[in-house]
Order: C-alpha cells, then sequence, then structure tokens
C-alpha cells in the first residue's frame, strides 16, 4: 500500500497546516479604543484601589504606605457616612419614582391624539438641558423670598419655606430636580417598550373578559419587565453619579445633608487635596457600582420575563 | 391602543396634560425673565411679565462673561469626541460583530466595564492621569475618557451583524481588503446609526458639567457648562436673575431648538443609544 500523501499525525487525522501567523487584524482595529479604555475606565479603577492605601494629603508631600488606615477613617467619619447614607436615600427615592412616573407617562401618552407628540415633548424636554442650567433655574423657583414654588404654597394658605437651606427639606428638593430631569427620558424607553407588545396576547386577554386592571397587571407589567430593568439600572448610575444639581443648588448643605457620595470624593480630592481618601471614598463608589452591575447580570436579569 | 377612551381614560390623559403644564414652567420662566428689563421687580405682581421685552440682558450677559470663547470651546470638544468615537465606534462594532479571535470575551468585559463604572466615578485617578500626562486645563484633556466609547460600540456592533453575509462576501471576492470592506458595505449601511449616535453624543457632552469643571481651570479651556455655572455663582449672589436666565438661553438654546425642530429624530436617537 503506497504511502498516504497527506501527512497523518498520532490520531491518524491528517496534520494541519500551521496558520501562517497570528491574525493581528482584530487587535489592531480595536487598539484605539483599548488604549483608551485601558487608560480610563480599567487603570483608574486599579490604581483608586492603590491609592487608598497611601496618605496622600497636604500632610504627607510624599505618598506613605498606610495599609487600611484610609478605610478605617472612612468608615468612622461621621461626613462619610451620612454622605453613603444620603446617596441611598437619593436612590431609594429617586429610582422609584422616576421609574414609575415614567411609566405612567407611557402608558398615558402612547394614544393616537394629536396632543400626544406635544406632551411628549413637555416631559422630554428637560433631558436636553445641562443639569448645571436646570439647577440654577430650581434654584431661582425654590428661592424663600420670592420663588415660586413658595408662591404656590402661599396661594393654598402654607407658609413661605426655605426649600434649600432646611436640612430637612434640602435633599427632598434636590431629589425633585432629578425626577423632573429624568422622568420624560425614561418615557421614552417605556413608550418603545409598549409598541413592541405583541398585540394578539392583549386580544385574547379581551376575549376572555378580562379587564383593564388585570390586563395591566397581568400583562402589560410583566412583559415591561425588561425595560423597567433597563431603565431602572440608568436611574441608579444616576443617583451614584449625582453631583452637577448638588454643586449648583446646594453644595452639599444645609448641615451636609445633601452631601452625596461623589461629592464627597470631590470635595476630598479638590476642595481638602486629600487624595487617598478621595480614592479610598472612590473604591467604595466603585464597588458598590460593579457589585450592583453584576448583582443584575446574574441574578435580577433570570428573573425578569424576557420574550 | 386604538381603543376607545372612556371617561376615567380622559380623566388620566388631561391630568397627565395639566403636569406637562406645570413640567414646561421652568422653561417658560427662563425665556420670560431672560427678556424682561433688569429693574422689574422679581416676585412682586406678575411672576412671568415685568414690562416690555428687552434683549439688553444678553448684552450684558454675553460682556459680563467670555460666552464666545465657552462656545468656541464647547464646539471643539464636542466636535472632537464626535469625530473620534465615530472612529473608535466603528472599528470596534466591526471587529465584535464579525471578527474571531483569541480573547474576544475578555475585551468585551472592557467594553462592559465602561458601562458599569461611569466616568464620573473615576475623576480622581483619571485627574491623576490627565496630569501625568500633563494635560490639565486643556480640552483634549476634556475629550479623552469619552472617545473610546462602550454604548457606542455595541449600538455599532448591532447595526452590522445585521449586514448580509453575501454582500461582505461578494465584495471579499472583487478582492476588498477588511478595511475597504468596512468602507464600502458597513459604513454606508451603518449612515443612519451613526447619526442617530452623533445627536446623542452632541447632547450629552455640550450638556456634561463634572469632568471639565475637574479638568480645566482658565476661561481659556472652559465649555459653555462650566463657564456658565460660575457666571451663575458670581450673578447669584445679585439676585440678577434676568442676567442668569439670559445667560442660560444661551447656552441651552441651540440644542433646545433643535430639539424641538426634529423632535422625533432626537427622541429615536435617544432611544437607540441609551445614554443621556
Amino acid at each position: 500500500m503506497a504511502q498516504p500523501a497527506v501527512k497523518v499525525g498520532p490520531a491518524g487525522k491528517p496534520v494541519k497546516r500551521r496558520a501562517p501567523s497570528v491574525n493581528w487584524g482584530p487587535y489592531l482595529l480595536l487598539l484605539p479604543s483599548m488604549i483608551l479604555l485601558a487608560a480610563f475606565t480599567i487603570y483608574p479603577m486599579l490604581s483608586s484601589g492603590y491609592l487608598a492605601l497611601f496618605h496622600a494629603n497636604l500632610a504627607h508631600k510624599e505618598p506613605v504606605f498606610a495599609g487600611v488606615e484610609n478605610f478605617q477613617t472612612l468608615f468612622t467619619s461621621d461626613l462619610f457616612l451620612k454622605s453613603l447614607k444620603n446617596t441611598v436615600i437619593f436612590a431609594l427615592f429617586t429610582i422609584p419614582a422616576s421609574v414609575l412616573l415614567a411609566m405612567w407617562l407611557a402608558l398615558q401618552l402612547n394614544r393616537r391624539l394629536k396632543s400626544v407628540s406635544f406632551l411628549r415633548a413637555a416631559y422630554f424636554y428637560p433631558t436636553m438641558l445641562p443639569l448645571v442650567s436646570a439647577a440654577s433655574v430650581w434654584n431661582f423657583f425654590y428661592n424663600p423670598h420670592y420663588g415660586p414654588v413658595n408662591l404656590l404654597v402661599k396661594l393654598f394658605g402654607g407658609t413661605a419655606h426655605n426649600w434649600l437651606g432646611d436640612p430637612q427639606t434640602a435633599l427632598p428638593a434636590v431629589m425633585f430636580v432629578s425626577i423632573w430631569k429624568d422622568a420624560g427620558y425614561f418615557m421614552i424607553f417605556f413608550l418603545a417598550g409598549l409598541q413592541s407588545l405583541p398585540s394578539d396576547v392583549f386580544e385574547a386577554a379581551d376575549l376572555d373578559g378580562a379587564n383593564r386592571w388585570q390586563q395591566f397587571w397581568k400583562l402589560t407589567f410583566p412583559l415591561l419587565s425588561p425595560t423597567t430593568l433597563f431603565v431602572a439600572t440608568i436611574s441608579f448610575i444616576n443617583a451614584f453619579k449625582a453631583m452637577d444639581q448638588i454643586f449648583v443648588m446646594t453644595g452639599g448643605g444645609p448641615e451636609n445633608t445633601t452631601s452625596t457620595l461623589l461629592f464627597y470624593i470631590w470635595q476630598q480630592t479638590f476642595q481638602f487635596w486629600d487624595k487617598g481618601m478621595g480614592a479610598a471614598a472612590s473604591v467604595v463608589l466603585i464597588l458598590i457600582l460593579l457589585a450592583v452591575a453584576l448583582f443584575n447580570q446574574f441574578y435580577v436579569d433570570k428573573k425578569v420575563h424576557y420574550e | 391602543m386604538n381603543k376607545k377612551m372612556t371617561f376615567f381614560d380622559w380623566a388620566m390623559y388631561l391630568t397627565t396634560a395639566a403636569v406637562a403644564l406645570s413640567w414646561l414652567i421652568p422653561l417658560i420662566w427662563m425665556f420670560a425673565t431672560s427678556i424682561r428689563p433688569e429693574t422689574a421687580p422679581v416676585g412682586t405682581g406678575s411672576m412671568l411679565w415685568g414690562g416690555s421685552a428687552t434683549f439688553a440682558n444678553f448684552q450684558r450677559a454675553w460682556s459680563a462673561a467670555p460666552f464666545g470663547t465657552y462656545y468656541k470651546n464647547t464646539v471643539i470638544i464636542v466636535m472632537g469626541i464626535l469625530c473620534m468615537q465615530m472612529v473608535t465606534i466603528t472599528l470596534g462594532g466591526y471587529v465584535f460583530a464579525r471578527m474571531n479571535f483569541r480573547g474576544k470575551d475578555l475585551l468585551f468585559v472592557a467594553f462592559l466595564l465602561q458601562l458599569m463604572v461611569p466616568a464620573e466615578a473615576l475623576v480622581v485617578p483619571n485627574y491623576a492621569t490627565v496630569d501625568f500626562l500633563g494635560l490639565v486645563n486643556s480640552r483634549v484633556a476634556v475629550m479623552l475618557p469619552y472617545i473610546a466609547s462602550a454604548m457606542g460600540t455595541f449600538l455599532m456592533r448591532q447595526t452590522f451583524k445585521q449586514v448580509p453575509r453575501d454582500l461582505e462576501e461578494a465584495a471579499i471576492i472583487d478582492g476588498c481588503s477588511h478595511l475597504q470592506v468596512l468602507w464600502h458595505v458597513f459604513i454606508p449601511v451603518a449612515r443612519p446609526t451613526l447619526a442617530a449616535w452623533a445627536l446623542s453624543s452632541i447632547s450629552f457632552h455640550w450638556n456634561n458639567f463634572f469632568w471639565p469643571l475637574i479638568v480645566t481651570n482658565t476661561n481659556e479651556v472652559r465649555p459653555l457648562t462650566v463657564g456658565l455655572a460660575l457666571f451663575t455663582k458670581a450673578a447669584e449672589t445679585g439676585a440678577d436673575w434676568s442676567l442668569i436666565t439670559a445667560g442660560t438661553v444661551m447656552v441651552v438654546a441651540p440644542l433646545l431648538v433643535a430639539f424641538f425642530l426634529f423632535q422625533r429624530q432626537f427622541i429615536n436617537s435617544f432611544m437607540r443609544s441609551g445614554i443621556k
């Protein structure tokens, strides 16, 4: 029997010719993005973890290794704990409020009426404003002496109130601006979600005599859950990066009742020049963001109803 | 919803309409105050109207702060980011849609990380990086963290995945290289996606504040939002709302006017790209 023309390997399979070389094409094409992602997304996550282990502030010209001391200081600092608490409150109120309001608006504005597009624009336009400018307009609205909010309150027999100056009301007043700003933006995702719902399911429900209320709770709400999750995630990130409105409206006050995590980070780093503490607080923020993202990815995602 | 509206439906709808008007009040007030005379007292009498309209506030605002320079900086920053993003997201989207290679999943995760941890959370280390590069107080520093965009890359990947394989194969048989295929086959298909991306990218960066605030410290490189915030802080002590609103209107007008003219395009763009 003649030798086979093809070389045979140990398993009796023909040996593949070695690939000429690694194909560098995809790596080259990704290079611009990868360099920038490495420099401004991945490296900063690691470097804040590293810098957090050092005393790096005005008292230490050269950073001095501190171990976990910065974290110990953080978690015994009233200001940090208060900022953390404020951020959590901010998230716990603004996420459900803006998401539910957005869902309601989408349900109301998913109609074939002429006025619908005007009303959608009326709710959506705050998205187009810079948050800082919107916040300075709201500064006027909340003004204790002549702000329209107080005019309205007085119209209904109340007394004038210093909304942004009172520790009780400052944070709610700032949160309201975020809800005003985001509701219309979130609404457009629910509108898209509503328009992609399968109409035959609803026709079947009609035939079965399900009323509107049942249809909403048994069909619309569960079918919208991927949209709800998506919107809630954006809302969560917005809550944890809330900064612009606080910078303009309250500067973290009164009595630090509007100091959030990011505001604290900014203040430590760029006001007190304590980079070690700023980095340590950044690590806490990054870990919270990553933990929630992973929780979404691996737990919530499985419970959400997808078509 | 094509069903006939009941009385209850109408009541709900009218409530939504009434609330919409209250949503508009800040906008209406902003425009009304920007054209009312400086001397007209605030709060007393009519809230919105203090007499005859005037454009003097805009002149005052324009000369009180270097808005011309701010405008130039914002336009340079916004267009700079957009142009470079167009390149990175097109290349990245193409690679993830059409190529298989070692480590693809790992690189994909690197992009995902950018979605999970927004740039705002990384300002402290990123400031250090920009400082190390000697770029503090420059427009380039404002642009750098945003040039690679996970959102944009994923958007382009989705678009490119819908390009029929035979179209691409025909081009390869004709002897086109990857870049030529990208240029002649994929980019023409992706034009609407790129346009949608452009609208939301421009809106986001026109309005961006926190990072530019941190990395700029002179008027020569500050964008509009940062300039306006400082201008407002100074004017608020004098409670000169006509001046503040005139400045604000100058900053927000281009985007707002564009939005009201091209509402559908803007809303579609924001819906697709899912960023602000």
